[in-house]
């Protein structure tokens, strides 16, 4: 309503928050403030991103926070139950399980990231293709989704790695390989609500072509709903690559990834508890931060929320 | 500016086609503004939609400027004479482009230079001030977004503007000023209106003739002046007329 | 005016929002007897906020406060919602804007009808029924059995309205509030519905608040007019009255209609003044429109 106000000095709040933005600059950094403050609001959802943060942060100084070597083996204090020297207790080979979790998150973020880049990338673009195309294009593309999709995650999954041998590169492969087609069906669906959008109309109107429609006007749309899912996703993605490693088909050993390390702890499961359990706490608690982050990225991000 | 003839548009394959405009004609003139009005359904719409290129289902003769149009493509220069403003303003601007990408996309993809000049003068003539340029569409209300979309559309210098009832989703206070716009505009630009709406008063006030449409066919071809006496000469036309009065 | 039906006294709906509370509604005052009372004003005026307060179906986080608001003399302020839901369609019913969204599309129209009137007026089945064709046929549907056996999609804009209207007056409410209910008509079935509505609200002598933007179109089926502006009631006016309205707001509304009878070259716009927001009685706020 304002425009006149602008003599006087704004604090960095008003400047963010202004209705009226001077700059481009003013106006991204604005949206984002917004988006901030709508995420702030959700306690849940922080509660998960100081996790992740904390996780990352753990990854990156793995070397510098874990307490022995992750591949140290003592034979002789195998078995240790957690204690002041062991903080998690020591698998059967006596290496520390806190220090194999804290390496072990280098490999989880490694398999999450990946996947989390390769799946909705491919995803996104069959997926608006089809939808934006339509016809025999269309056909062609969600019917390929549908044999992918007729298969479990897991099984297809299997498959891909006992046709490429077992490694923690493939299994990423396989993983991304097997999640992309539902975001192929939620990027088709979002396209086909927005194709005949008055504003597609009239970019048309302007003269863009498909390609520029596409990338310009439907993937800004499509991308904010494939985010929320991602992060929604990223807990079945870690417990899908920990199902890989439980099988042995993901890493090998002696590398710490938590769902190999489970492993481990099942033939000691009913005496030694914390082998297996400790792990499994570690996928669950990064689960579950996924999860809550996924939720308060969908009030900021997902477009049929917008509202005053 | 504008010939029709014999225009049929349909939606959908037998057995389930729908015929939602059947064989219509009319010609615009030069600087001229015409309206179709007509009830929901009545295919008014559909005929702005057709010339504009965004429905390829059609038949018959369209000509614009003397050129005919050809039925599925358009070219550079069909775009740089023909425009469009859509009726709902909070569906017609993309919700994550500010004002400012909004314009510059229709400046570059028209070929324009010097479009940082071109947005402040495209802003000016709607009568938004800088001030708006990098607003998202969310910060902006009804009647100014429906200004961003008459400058989105002014943006490629057309000479022929379709307007899809532009100010029905406005309020009256707000209509006044978009009408008062497009008046202006039409004097400065020398621009030919096309105009549908579902108001009388609203055509009556910016036209200077008016087809009436009732189930897809033109019932009648008629100037204001008769419009204002409400002397019809088809039933359908004067029932109309009364009703809205 | 004979009695008065509902009473509102310096109501207020507010909404929590990042630049502070947003007050959509700002003490409105106002007596409704067994009348057709129009509320008038351009968006963001507050006039539907007026009517969902009356009903009691602004959802927290928006708050309703106000000194009094009595149906008959009985405070419906904030009651408990399963004791509004009792209240809601047996004596205040709602007519809303678009029927495609207020009917339940895969019920037949004529089990909706029956269920809100057994809801509220109990009794078996076939008095349900009977009363549902009675309605049907009060709203001039000339096919009422054919009709009753349809399900929403398969019905015209303006039978769907005169269905909701129909539905809405089964139980014999004392006020019936209707909030832009031909906006989504076509202006020939305009009429008709608002003739129906006119006529059943006069026969049973209901108190009728009807929420428009079309002042025109108010003072036409109403007998008095509030304008709102600002979440404040800026003009009381007989409706025979509104063409000498002495409100600067009202005067402007009604001089930047386009007219077939009045034709000018351009239109007078609306020069809106920041003590029209303030209509009197003085408040400080912190909203932006």
């Amino acid at each position: 309503m304002s425009e006149t106000s602008i003599t006087r000095p704004q604090s960095r709040r008003e400047w963010l928050l202004s209705d009226a933005p001077q700059t481009r600059r003013q106006a991204r950094l604005g949206a984002i403030y917004q988006g901030w403050l709508t995420f702030r609001a959700n306690k849940l959802a922080m509660f998960g991103l100081v996790i992740l943060i904390l996780l990352v942060f753990m990854a990156i100084f793995a070397p510098w926070l874990s307490p022995q070597s992750p591949f140290a083996q003592n034979l002789a204090g195998r078995l240790q139950p957690p204690s002041a020297e062991h903080w998690l207790g020591t698998d059967a080979l006596g290496r520390d399980i806190l220090s194999r979790l804290i390496h072990g998150s280098r490999i989880t973020l490694f398999i999450v990231g990946t996947v989390a880049l390769i799946a909705p990338i491919i995803g996104l673009f069959i997926g608006t293709v089809a939808g934006f195309a339509g016809g025999w294009v269309d056909q062609v593309l969600m019917r390929i989704t549908d044999i992918f999709l007729a298969f479990p995650k897991l099984i297809l999954a299997l498959a891909f790695v006992a046709a490429l041998g077992p490694s923690i590169g493939n299994a990423v492969l396989a993983l991304a390989l097997t999640a992309w087609p539902p975001y192929a069906r939620l990027a088709r669906a979002e396209t086909l609500t927005i194709r005949h959008a008055d504003y597609i109309a009239a970019a048309r109107l302007q003269g863009a072509g498909p390609l520029r429609l596409l990338i310009r006007h439907i993937w800004p749309l499509c991308i904010s709903s494939l985010i929320v899912r991602v992060a929604l996703d990223m807990a079945g993605i870690i417990l899908s690559a920990a199902g890989l490693g439980f099988l042995g088909l993901g890493a090998q050993p002696p590398m710490p990834e938590w769902g190999a390390m489970i492993s481990d702890g099942r033939v000691y499961i009913l005496d030694h508890w914390w082998v297996a359990a400790m792990p499994g706490l570690a996928i669950f608690i990064v689960s579950l931060a996924f999860n809550l982050l996924g939720d308060g990225l969908r009030d900021v991000l997902d477009p049929k929320g917008d509202k005053e | 500016m504008l010939t029709i003839d014999d225009l049929d548009v349909w939606f959908g394959y037998p057995p389930d086609r729908v015929d939602a405009v059947r064989n219509a004609a009319f010609s615009v003139a030069k600087g001229e503004s015409f309206g179709l009005v007509g009830e929901s359904g009545s295919g008014k719409s559909t005929i702005l939609r057709a010339v504009a290129g965004l429905i390829d289902s059609w038949s018959g003769r369209i000509e614009v400027d003397g050129h005919p149009v050809h039925a599925r493509r358009r070219d550079r220069a069909f775009y740089k004479t023909v425009q469009m403003v859509f009726q709902d303003p909070y569906a017609s601007l993309h919700p994550r482009h500010s004002v400012d990408a909004v314009l510059s996309e229709a400046l570059s993809l028209q070929g324009m230079d010097d479009i940082d000049r071109r947005i402040a003068k495209l802003l000016e003539d709607v009568g938004l001030g800088r001030g708006f340029r990098f607003r998202y569409p969310h910060q902006l209300s009804g009647g100014q977004r429906q200004r961003v979309a008459i400058a989105r559309a002014l943006a490629a210098e057309p000479r022929l503007l379709l307007l899809d009832e532009p100010t029905s989703a406005l309020d009256v206070s707000v209509q006044a000023e978009i009408l008062n716009l497009l008046t202006d505009l039409r004097a400065e630009h020398g621009l030919t209106y096309v105009m549908v709406s579902h108001d009388l008063a609203v055509v009556g006030h910016i036209c200077d003739r008016l087809a009436v449409m009732q189930h897809g066919r033109i019932v009648e071809v008629m100037s204001v002046e008769a419009l204002r006496k409400g002397a019809g000469e088809q039933e359908y036309t004067r029932h109309l007329i009364a009703a809205s009065g | 005016m004979t009695q008065s039906l509902l009473q509102v006294r310096n109501l207020r709906v507010t909404f929590p929002s990042r630049q502070g509370e947003f007050h959509a509604v700002r003490g409105v005052s106002f007596d409704l007897g067994r009348e057709r009372l129009g509320v008038v004003g351009e968006s963001g005026s507050g006039k539907s906020m007026t009517g969902r307060a009356i009903l009691g179906l602004i959802r927290p986080p928006g708050r309703v406060t106000a000194d009094r608001l009595e149906l008959d003399g009985e405070s419906i302020l904030n009651l408990p919602e399963r004791r509004m839901r009792k209240l809601r369609g047996s004596r205040i019913s709602m007519v809303m804007q678009d029927p495609k969204f207020s009917l339940n599309p895969v019920m037949t129209v004529g089990n909706q009808i029956m269920e809100a009137y057994r809801l509220h007026a109990g009794g078996g089945r076939d008095a349900a029924r009977k009363k549902a064709l009675e309605m049907l046929n009060a709203v001039q549907i000339r096919d009422p059995e054919r009709v009753m056996g349809a399900y929403p999609h398969e019905v015209s804009g303006g039978m769907g309205q005169r269905i909701m209207i129909a539905m809405m007056l089964a139980p014999d409410p004392q006020i019936l509030i209707a909030d832009e209910p031909t906006s989504a008509l076509d202006v020939s079935v305009r009429g008709e519905v608002l003739n129906i509505m006119d006529g059943l609200v006069r026969d049973r002598g209901m108190g009728l608040i009807f929420i428009s933007h079309d002042l025109n179109l108010v003072s036409k089926f109403c007998d008095r007019v509030l304008i709102m502006y600002a979440g404040r009631i800026v003009e009381t006016l007989a409706a025979s009255e509104l063409h000498n309205a002495r409100h600067p707001y009202t005067r402007g509304l009604l001089g930047s209609l386009p007219r077939l009878d009045a034709p000018v070259k351009r239109l007078p716009v609306l020069q809106r003044e920041d003590s029209w927001r303030d209509g009197g009685v003085g408040t400080t706020t912190s909203e932006s429109a």
